[in-house]
């Protein structure tokens, strides 16, 4: 190990660098956006569907959580294609990556609706309340609530998630620190570096996370 | 001279800043039934609690049966006994909990060989012999195979009793055995703990039923502020305390 | 598009599929093993009293959480031997997800051990029990009936990790489906017969998981 080298092959690459890391960024933040679009819909599909909607949902769901992120990831890329979609292998890695958030986002969802007492329901529509107005404002914001410690766990696990990327070719930040390593042949040095720099926006998020929480907690 | 039972000389006791025990001494001998009475804070529970080491602390010395326990003390360096040793000083003593305590993933029988076979070293049959002996003296010989959750709180208690006296205690230490019953269940396990009480087991109860300390103890200590403010023969204690607090203490307790 | 369904090559080369999720199981159930003797140690220096023995491993639990398995996998097989820590790609990646796995499962135990009243601890002692009977004839077993549905889909998610062991070129499930791919073009087939196995797996784990908690629950 020989930190002053090592400095400087950092400081020659600090391009590449900051381009994989705006790459994972935009990959997570996509994956996180459409993911949780998709995922309420699936959450709600599961907790207000009617038969038909719910058995599909849950299918999808149990399908997606049941299969390997990296399977999604290697589906989306080949078979996509094949189908005749031509995606590009950043659309299809953040495709499969919305799909993965979307059924957790569901699930997160699910429960949280689940998990707020029969009896509020009761008592909204003993109030005169529509379903609407029930859901608008007694059950969404308690879920949205009881959803968020999960929820930017699922975040964070977005930016993880986005390092299987690197193996169907998108530059995101690990395949530009191997990239980097196959000039440099400092593989321990850069290794801990990208290691580090997504420790410290998993960590951020995580931060960021609790402080939403202690701020939207309810005084009790 | 022989030795007491227990010996206890200026125990002082604090969590952080409180301190809880200010100085207790007493002494009891083999056969003693004798009550802790006194309000909630007034210590009697961490005295009980540091008779068998749950709880360290900080000044005097307690005896049992002439053995310092917990601590050694050598050149003036006050030094905690090996965890090993304490644990064979504790098996001197056995105690109650208010919270039962029964471990809920283990049958009634099972709850009571469990220190038989792992401290006591007996063989599994024998274990199992000595524990349905104890089982069924209080009165769940039938139930043994049934698991805590199964059991009524007053089923718990005597089962936990049972898991303490099995392992043959020179002293028995019972902790508000009651507090945590229903009403209805109470009874039974007074009725077990006074027949222990007839059978001359020592014992040493830090309880609520005035009544039953009335009835059973040879001596009642009142604490009150960390230290023992009045004690002696209930039959002469309570028609007559001496102490205005005592006095007060009992006009409050629900003693009719 | 032209593309008629056809999984004649798929079954031709199943015995492969079904020898990487073999595979794949053993990894997982070895890690696992592993991974619950280092969760176990790390929980139990969680709650200790000394700061000396939660600094390191509140420590290591944050780091492994926020940092991308990949990038842990890629670090063990390819940096540590700079370090001179040569390993077999099968035995480092049983390593890395043997550590992490020890992360995730240190905060499962933990929870599984708070719940536990203190109560119990003390009523092992006052028979005379030593701290480490009190830990394996009491707490342990408890604290292992505590946590096994949230033990059940740690060990279902290890197990879809193992599709990760693919990135250094084990042979195990994806690794193989990837094979099959790119060898004989079919895509589709390939990539619905390597996530139905997934599936079918966790399914079936989740199943046994299910078992043993009824096994275990006590009766009441």
């Amino acid at each position: 190990m020989d930190p002053i080298r090592f400095g400087e092959m950092l400081w020659l690459a600090r391009m590449p660098i900051l381009k994989g890391l705006g790459m994972t960024v935009s990959i997570s933040a996509l994956a996180i956006i459409l993911g949780t679009l998709l995922g309420i819909f699936v959450g709600l599909s599961l907790t207000y569907g009617a038969r038909p909607l719910r058995w599909l949902v849950r299918g999808y769901t149990d399908f997606i959580r049941g299969t390997p992120v990296l399977v999604l990831v290697l589906a989306s890329y080949y078979v996509l294609s094949t189908v005749g979609l031509d995606l590009t292998a950043f659309q299809a890695g953040v495709l499969a990556l919305t799909v993965f958030c979307s059924s957790h986002v569901g699930e997160i969802l699910r429960g949280a609706l689940q998990s707020i007492p029969k009896g509020q329901i009761e008592a909204a529509k003993a109030i005169g309340l529509t379903f609407r107005e029930t859901f608008a404002y007694i059950l969404g914001p308690q879920a949205l609530r009881q959803a968020l410690p999960a929820w930017v766990n699922t975040a964070a696990e977005m930016v993880k998630a986005s390092t299987l990327l690197s193996i169907i070719g998108v530059s995101e930040l690990l395949l530009r620190t191997q990239e980097l390593i196959s000039r440099t042949f400092m593989s321990l040095e850069f290794y801990f570096f990208a290691g580090l720099l997504y420790f410290t926006i998993n960590y951020a998020i995580e931060h960021l996370g609790r402080y939403v929480e202690r701020k939207t907690a309810v005084p009790s | 001279m022989p030795d007491h039972l227990l010996e206890i000389e200026d125990l002082h006791k604090s969590f952080g800043e409180t301190e809880v025990l200010k100085g207790v001494d007493f002494t009891m001998d083999k056969g003693d039934v004798v009550s802790v009475i006194g309000s909630s804070g007034s210590g009697k529970t961490t005295l009980l609690r540091c008779i068998n080491m749950l709880e360290e602390f900080e000044g005097g010395t307690i005896r049992i049966e002439g053995e310092v326990i917990g601590y050694t003390t050598a050149g003036g360096h006050r030094r905690r006994k090996p965890e090993k040793e304490i644990a064979r000083q504790r098996a001197l003593t056995g105690m109650a909990f208010q919270q039962f305590n029964l471990f809920p993933h283990m049958s009634a029988i099972d709850n009571v060989t469990l220190g038989l076979i792992k401290v006591k070293k007996l063989p599994k049959e024998e274990a199992r012999a000595v524990a349905m002996r104890w089982l069924d003296r209080v009165g769940l010989g039938e139930r043994a195979g049934h698991y805590p959750g199964q059991l009524s709180g007053g089923q718990q208690q005597r089962v936990a009793i049972a898991r303490a006296i099995a392992m043959n205690p020179h002293l028995m230490l019972f902790d508000e055995v009651t507090s945590a019953l229903d009403p209805e269940l109470v009874n039974e396990v007074l009725q077990v703990i006074r027949s222990l009480a007839e059978d001359g087991m020592s014992m040493l109860l830090v309880t609520h039923e005035m009544r039953f300390a009335h009835e059973v103890s040879d001596i009642v200590v009142f604490m009150n502020d960390g230290v023992i403010a009045e004690m002696g023969n209930p039959r002469e204690i309570f028609p007559n305390p001496s102490t205005r607090r005592l006095a007060e203490f009992l006009k409050t307790s629900s003693f009719n | 598009m032209g593309y008629t369904l056809n999984f004649d090559a798929v079954w031709r080369s199943f015995d492969l599929l079904l020898a990487g999720l073999a595979l794949g199981l053993a990894l997982a159930f070895a890690a696992i093993l592993l991974g619950c003797v280092i969760g176990l140690v790390t929980a139990f220096a969680l709650l200790a009293k000394s700061r000396m023995a939660r600094m390191p491993a509140g420590l290591y639990v944050t780091i492994i959480r926020n940092t991308p398995i990949l990038v842990l996998i890629l670090f063990t097989y390819f940096a540590l031997p700079e370090l001179g820590i040569r390993l077999g790609k099968i035995e480092s990646f049983i390593l890395t997800l043997a550590i992490y796995s020890g992360a995730y499962l240190a905060e499962v135990f933990r929870g599984g051990l708070l719940a536990i009243p203190p109560g119990l601890r003390e009523a092992g002692l006052a028979i005379g029990l030593t701290e480490m009977q009190i830990r394996t004839s009491i707490i342990v077993p408890l604290m292992i009936r505590n946590v096994l549905p949230s033990l059940g889909s740690t060990i279902i998610s290890l197990f879809k990790d193992t599709s990760l062991a693919a990135a250094i070129a084990v042979p195990e499930l994806t690794f193989e489906a990837r094979k099959i791919n790119v060898e004989t073009f079919r895509v589709i087939e390939t990539w619905i017969v390597a996530s139905l196995m997934y599936v079918a797996t966790c399914t079936a784990l989740a199943a046994i998981m299910r078992k043993v908690e009824q096994r275990l629950t006590v009766p009441r």
